[in-house]
């Protein structure tokens, strides 16, 4: 008997171990997985720690400088080339722009509302999108086939024309910018959740919470929608700077935000006015912030592709 | 096959209807009427002015009649702001210049981004490879607005070796940097398409069975893996297209090239409802035409999308 115990004894803390083990990688779920992949992926992580930094700079960039992005300051302005160019000794950090104000100022300014558009764009693009391709997914039949044709005649309209022709006729505003955008944007994405919708919904877990008595709309928000989540998450952050590029296409040619506002595409296109002058700051510093951000979004999009849809690589 | 093509025509005629529409209706919208000025003219001098435009008639009448006139006569109507010029006009003067670069960036974009792609795919993780992402990377980020100024300040400004700006009857000189602007991120795209879409071909089963029956290189990638690999491609032209024709807008307005992107720009500064609406109409036909067309190739070549 005691022989017996001698002989189990050691034999515990090995099965201890064994159960740990076991438990660790029971316990990796399919976002930890997620999550352990994307953190490998080095571009995706610089682009991280890139784009907080822009992040920050708009937030709390016009707390580094003591100036603000109204005042002209006039001994400047007609002599930017000379007098204007970046320096640190006076604050300028980024120079004049050309109409003697301060570039650091307008450039925080331009980051603040191109990342605003950016981010608020995509937002309402994946609400809409995700609420509508879900509810055309899982309804199904006749009412998807309608929803789904008025979505194919939406995306085939060149929403370009229709964006400036809104920006015209009701006047140049950032306001109107969110609805031009906001009208087409979702569109992809109701596309891309119904697809995905059409292949959960056949799922047992579903057919349970059909055959329990859960109301349809309840089914889709509990159980349809977080399993769209990865789908939405990827295709958002790839949003994200398609948005900016809109916006910034449209500001460029001038129909979009209106002084006194600013954006990195207002901001490109008066340092490309200004070039033949010799005052490279204007375009350099508001290009660099543009590329820089852009570049982060789709590194980071494309991390994300490949951590949480893993087939896809 | 036909019952694709007319399901795909199907989609099409609404389409173009819904861009009628609401372009039709955002004009009468508009507020402030085109002959509004800031002195306010007799209102017996408006009317006479709106009964000589049709301006008087209720709406449905006018787009009939707007659309018969196209139809017809392929007339776009008048301009409000320029007595002397109609869109017809603005059309005849800037759309061969617009289909002039145009097309050679099209056409660029397609061979260059399609060749480096096939190279990229065939000689995988070589430096040809890696140089071809590395530009698809960097290239996808420089949309023509970024890459025009850029062109200008090197080419223009530095070096002097181009005009930075002008048309001049097309001239060489005065093509290369609005090509240039305008298909490298198209060209990168389709670069980076065909990479792809190549890689995943030559992985397949019947390539293998090529390969195993001795078939040379050359052969296998010409006649077998190519037209499978195309068909993405095939399907990216037709968001090009729509992508070259904005890009006119840009390219227009920094090298003053002057084709249909500077006339609708101008027309959407100085408010002129007839113009923006007639472009608006004819661009936005052509993209829905052209995607169209773009569709029914894609079937023709893979009978697996008729489904």
């Amino acid at each position: 008997m005691s022989n017996g115990m001698a002989i189990l004894n050691p034999q515990q803390p090995r099965t201890a171990a064994m159960a740990e083990r076991m438990a660790e990688v029971k316990g990796r779920s399919l976002w930890a997985d997620a999550r352990a992949r994307f953190l490998r992926n080095k571009a995706a992580m610089v682009s991280v720690g890139v784009l907080g930094a822009v992040f920050i700079f708009a937030f709390f960039g016009h707390l580094v400088t003591p100036y603000d992005n109204e005042t002209i300051d006039w001994n400047v302005l007609g002599k930017v080339k000379e007098l204007g160019k970046p320096s640190l000794a006076n604050g300028h950090y980024f120079g004049y722009d050309d109409s003697g104000r301060d570039l650091f100022a307008r450039v925080v300014q331009g980051t603040q509302v191109s990342l605003m558009v950016g981010v608020i764009g995509a937002a309402i693009a994946v609400i809409v999108g995700t609420i509508y391709g879900a509810v055309a997914g899982y309804i199904g039949g006749r009412v998807d086939s309608i929803m789904m044709r008025f979505v194919d005649i939406a995306m085939s309209v060149p929403y370009m024309f229709v964006l400036i022709l809104l920006l015209v006729v009701f006047g140049r505003s950032i306001e109107m910018i969110f609805v031009g955008i906001g009208l087409t944007a979702w569109l992809d994405m109701s596309r891309i959740v119904r697809g995905q919708t059409l292949s959960i919904k056949n799922k047992e877990f579903i057919e349970a919470a059909v055959a329990t008595g859960v109301p349809s709309f309840t089914i889709i928000r509990r159980h349809v929608v977080p399993n769209l989540l990865g789908v939405v998450v990827v295709y958002a952050t790839l949003l994200v700077p398609q948005m900016i590029l809109t916006e910034s296409f449209i500001s460029f040619l001038g129909l979009g935000v209106q002084e006194p506002l600013t954006s990195w595409g207002a901001l490109i296109s008066e340092g490309t006015s200004t070039m033949n002058y010799g005052t490279l700051w204007q375009l350099f510093f508001p290009l660099a912030f543009f590329v820089v951000t852009i570049f982060a979004f789709f590194f980071i999009g494309d991390g994300l592709r490949d951590a949480l849809d893993p087939k896809d690589r | 096959m036909l019952s694709f093509i007319l399901r795909r025509v199907s989609i099409a005629i609404p389409t173009l209807l819904v861009l009628l529409i609401i372009s039709f209706w955002l004009m009468q919208t508009a507020p402030g009427g085109p002959f509004n000025s800031e002195r306010p003219l007799p209102p017996q001098v408006l009317a006479n002015i709106e009964a000589k435009y049709g301006l008087d008639q209720p709406m449905w009448k006018q787009m009939v009649d707007y659309l018969k006139g196209i139809i017809t006569q392929f007339d776009f109507g008048p301009s409000y702001k320029y007595k002397d010029r109609s869109v017809n006009d603005i059309i005849a003067q800037g759309f061969p210049v617009t289909l002039h670069y145009g097309l050679i960036s099209f056409m660029l974009a397609i061979v260059i981004g399609g060749a480096l792609g096939i190279a990229a795919a065939i000689r995988q993780n070589s430096w040809l490879d890696y140089f071809a992402v590395g530009i698809t990377i960097g290239a996808q980020v420089l949309p023509n607005f970024v890459m025009a100024p850029i062109l200008i300040l090197v080419f223009t400004l530095w070096l002097g070796w181009l005009p930075g700006g002008g048309w001049n009857g097309g001239q060489w000189d005065h093509v290369i940097m609005p090509v240039i602007a305008l298909s490298t991120s198209y060209m990168a795209s389709i670069a980076r398409l065909t990479r792809s879409s190549m890689l995943e071909v030559l992985r397949s089963n019947f390539i293998r069975t090529a390969r195993a029956k001795g078939l040379p290189d050359r052969v296998i990638i010409w006649r077998h893996a190519l037209k499978p690999t195309i068909l993405p491609v095939v399907s990216y032209l037709g968001p090009a297209f729509v992508g070259m024709v904005t890009g006119s807008f840009i390219i227009d307005s920094i090298f003053s090239t002057g084709g249909v992107g500077y006339f609708y720009v101008n027309a959407a500064f100085n408010r002129d409802y007839a113009v923006m609406m007639g472009l608006t109409f004819l661009l936005g036909s052509m993209t829905i035409l052209f995607n169209m067309v773009v569709d029914i190739l894609y079937a023709w070549i893979d009978p697996k999308i008729r489904l």
